[in-house]
């Protein structure tokens, strides 16, 4: 039992930063909220006492389908495909790299480091380093002409194509279809795992949404009155392949912890009852390995969401094809001094990262129960 | 367990203690100059401290630089630092609109007229340079230096091997721009997007002329006029013979390639004199040439940083003191030849500057004066921080009439066309 002289210490002691992340993390938040409804950043932005007026939601309309404001849609999309490559990569390149230094007889501390060593670097210290590695004319590019053959002409950093373009004023039409593939994959799992009755609702919703995609409303229903191309910049390439060496040593540790927790006697059953060695890390490992995904994604994912030091470090700030949602925010809000629209696109940010750390939390209180 | 509370509540204090010391304000004899001044451009700044400091020995000057990007940074910090009412003594900013854009109507600046009065300064600036820093109800600042805009860069002896002369317009650069591509050499050199900004400044002045370039930042020419649409239009086919690595080349890299003889030109700011000369070791008229971007013979296009007085400085006499420091014709002459621009006093004694210099004197002295836009002279942030989204859509869709009216909408939008 807890005394009550222990329980006044407790609340004593975490008082102090109780009230200051109530200031400096939620106050601030609340106070984002409400400048990301004003007209903070007309003429007279940076007064001692601007005048500011509520606007209601206009910014983050004008943000979805002013005309001046593509560029924060071009991020959005780029954030997106960076999100997807970024993390999926990164737990791709980490489980391998796990998988084979699990299997070393020796210079397994030395892998370990060698491969977690990049996450020490900040990220401007990677974006630079990638800067130059991947210039057009030297580094990668030149590593051809070594064995004879001629320079690669690929530019990483700096190409303007595009691929997978379509048009943001048919954006609903595409968000169903995205929609539609996730819950088909989740149905299919469901299914695997015999569990009828969510099954049966995943179906009915797949079929609203394929009915929505078949009856083409979605794509009368325009957000911009002329059409508007987005899509993938191969430029994203580069700056990729810089995050992927930076994080992907990350998720080897964690997975390599992972895999260091399956209890011994798993696999030992397993071989007993004839398994090979790969259906026991397909069937025993893998699944066992679940949850460090599950964190893995949370993790890398929210990293990729507000990546900013990166993009500023390996590109410049106004190259729209890298571009991504915070730069925009950083350069709306203090080079432009719109800052009640730089406080929109922060407010759009902590929306779509919450969409992704909120479940993950309450999966993880509900565990602890 | 008392031990536990008794740690809580020193922690407590000590926190309180030292919000309340940061809020205190600075003691007298102190003087803290704002900039973005360090590595290359350090020891200009440097110097010219040391000058003030010989002045007014009583005075500690706290040089505060936020270095990278440009000033980016720096300024992203003094704008957090004024909104929190706690400015600098003086800050470095370019002289221009985008004091004025930002500061000036925000009421956070002194007019300094009476200082210009004082000093005998309207004699010694030129008048173009004048009205390029007031407005009517001031003069905001005063001018440390002087960079030239529209500046085309070569290597004579590489244009002899190739068989060209330095174009004295964009058709006659159009003309042998070909030829030179032939000869596996890109024509025009460009770095990533805000050097496109510098080089469609230059486009713009030759195809409107100084007065309608003028113009176009009073708000007299429309930006969906013909004129400016000519002026995309003309902009685009000089990019068709730019490197198509641009967006990934920094401007020293874009020069790089003009001394590596793997492009023929580049128009820059005349900062890239200093860097050829002093970080390349390429001797002006032996080495490198130079000569006005095509089509702006006759015409500065300047840009320049300054310092001012902003409401609320915390040592305004030590501030009156540094401003007259950096007017003066010593300090002005101390300053530039070590940052490698020349002085915007037209009296400053040439014999301290390089060839290039000197040159560039000549024609600041004698030349109509015009202002930059990518360095911050003619047009506000807001302006200036949505033309480059306007700039880099065009370099992706090189479509003239929309890039006319989306900087027509910008136009609108920060207030430059009214």
């Amino acid at each position: 039992m807890h005394t009550r002289r222990e329980h006044l210490a407790a609340i004593v002691t975490i008082l102090p930063s109780i009230i200051l992340l109530g200031i400096f993390v939620y106050g601030f938040i609340a106070n984002s909220i409400y400048m990301s409804t004003t007209d903070w950043g007309q003429t007279a932005a940076m007064s001692l006492d601007p005048q500011i007026e509520s606007v209601g939601l206009d910014n983050y309309r004008d943000l979805f389908t002013g005309f001046l404001n593509v560029r924060f849609r071009q991020d959005l999309v780029n954030m997106f495909f960076f999100t997807l490559l970024f993390v999926g990569l990164s737990l791709l390149v980490g489980l391998v790299l796990a998988t084979i230094i699990d299997q070393l007889f020796w210079g397994e501390t030395f892998f370990r480091t060698v491969f977690l060593y990049p996450m020490s670097l900040s990220m401007v210290v990677t974006g630079t380093i990638w800067r130059w590695i991947l210039q057009p004319r030297g580094g990668i590019n030149v590593l051809p002409t070594l064995i004879g053959l001629p320079p690669g002409k690929f530019l990483w950093l700096s190409s303007r194509d595009q691929r997978l373009v379509f048009d943001w004023s048919h954006l609903l039409h595409y968000a169903c279809w995205v929609l539609l593939v996730v819950l088909a994959i989740s149905a299919y799992s469901q299914w695997r795992q015999g569990k009828k009755g969510r099954l049966a609702w995943h179906l009915v919703i797949c079929g609203v949404l394929a009915g929505l995609i078949a009856s083409r409303v979605l794509t009368r229903l325009r957000l911009l009155p002329y059409p508007e191309m987005h899509g993938f910049n191969d430029a994203l390439w580069g700056v990729v392949i810089a995050a992927v060496w930076q994080m992907s040593g990350y998720t080897m540790a964690l997975y390599l912890a992972g895999l260091r927790t399956i209890p011994s006697e798993l696999r030992e059953a397993a071989r007993v009852d004839g398994g090979s060695e790969l259906q026991i890390y397909r069937y025993v490992d893998l699944p066992l390995l679940k949850p460090i995904t599950a964190s893995a994604i949370v993790i890398l994912g929210h990293i990729a969401l507000k990546i900013f030091d990166l993009i500023f470090a390996i590109s410049s700030p106004d190259h729209y094809p890298t571009s991504m949602p915070a730069v925009t925010m950083f350069l709306k809000a203090f080079r432009g001094n719109e800052l009640a629209v730089g406080s929109a696109i922060g407010v759009i940010l902590f929306f779509i990262v919450s969409l992704l750390i909120v479940p993950y939390l309450i999966v993880s209180f509900r565990r602890e129960e | 367990m008392k031990r536990f509370c008794l740690l809580t509540a020193a922690f407590c204090v000590v926190l309180v203690a030292t919000l309340a010391v940061a809020a205190a304000a600075a003691p007298q004899g102190k003087l803290e100059i704002f900039s973005w001044w360090a590595g290359d451009e350090g020891p200009a700044l440097e110097a010219l401290i040391a000058l003030y400091e010989a002045k007014y020995p009583e005075v500690t000057v706290i040089n505060a630089t936020v270095t990278g990007g440009a000033g980016v940074h720096a300024k992203a910090v003094l704008k957090t630092r004024m909104l929190g009412g706690d400015p600098p003594d003086s800050f470095q900013v370019h002289a221009g609109q985008e004091l004025i854009g930002t500061w000036v109507v925000a009421q956070r600046m002194e007019d300094l007229t009476w200082l210009f009065q004082e000093e005998g300064w309207f004699e010694v600036f030129p008048e173009d340079l004048l009205a390029l820093i007031s407005t009517d109800e001031g003069i905001w600042s005063v001018p440390v230096n002087i960079h030239r805009s529209n500046v085309m860069y070569y290597i004579p002896e590489n244009l002899k091997k190739w068989g060209v002369e330095p174009p004295k317009t964009w058709d006659e650069f159009l003309a042998i721009a070909p030829s030179l591509q032939e000869q596996g050499v890109i024509p025009l050199s460009l770095g990533e997007n805000w050097t496109a900004i510098h080089l469609w400044e230059s486009v713009a002045l030759s195809y409107l002329g100084p007065d309608k370039y003028d113009d176009l930042w009073e708000g007299k020419l429309s930006w969906t006029s013909p004129e400016v649409v000519g002026v995309w239009e003309l902009f685009g086919r000089i990019l068709e013979y730019t490197n198509p690595d641009a967006p990934s080349l920094s401007w020293q890299q874009a020069t790089d390639m003009v001394v590596a003889g793997q492009a023929a030109f580049n128009i820059m700011g005349d900062w890239a004199s200093g860097y050829m000369s002093v970080t390349l070791g390429v001797k002006p008229e032996e080495g490198y040439g130079w000569a006005p971007s095509p089509g702006t013979e006759g015409v500065f296009m300047a840009l320049s940083d300054s310092f001012g007085l902003p409401v609320g400085s915390p040592n305004r006499e030590n501030t009156i003191a540094w401003l007259k420091t950096i007017g003066s014709k010593e300090g002005q002459d101390t300053f530039n030849p070590l940052k490698g621009s020349i002085s915007p006093r037209i009296d400053s004694d040439l014999s301290k500057y390089d060839v290039y210099l000197q040159s560039a004197a000549r024609d600041y002295q004698s030349n109509r004066i015009v202002g930059s836009l990518a360095h911050g002279t003619v047009a506000n942030e807001r302006f200036m921080n949505d033309f480059a989204t306007v700039m880099d859509i065009f370099l992706a869709n090189k479509d003239p009439q929309a890039a006319a009216y989306a900087a027509q909408a910008v136009a609108i939008q920060s207030g430059l066309v009214k």
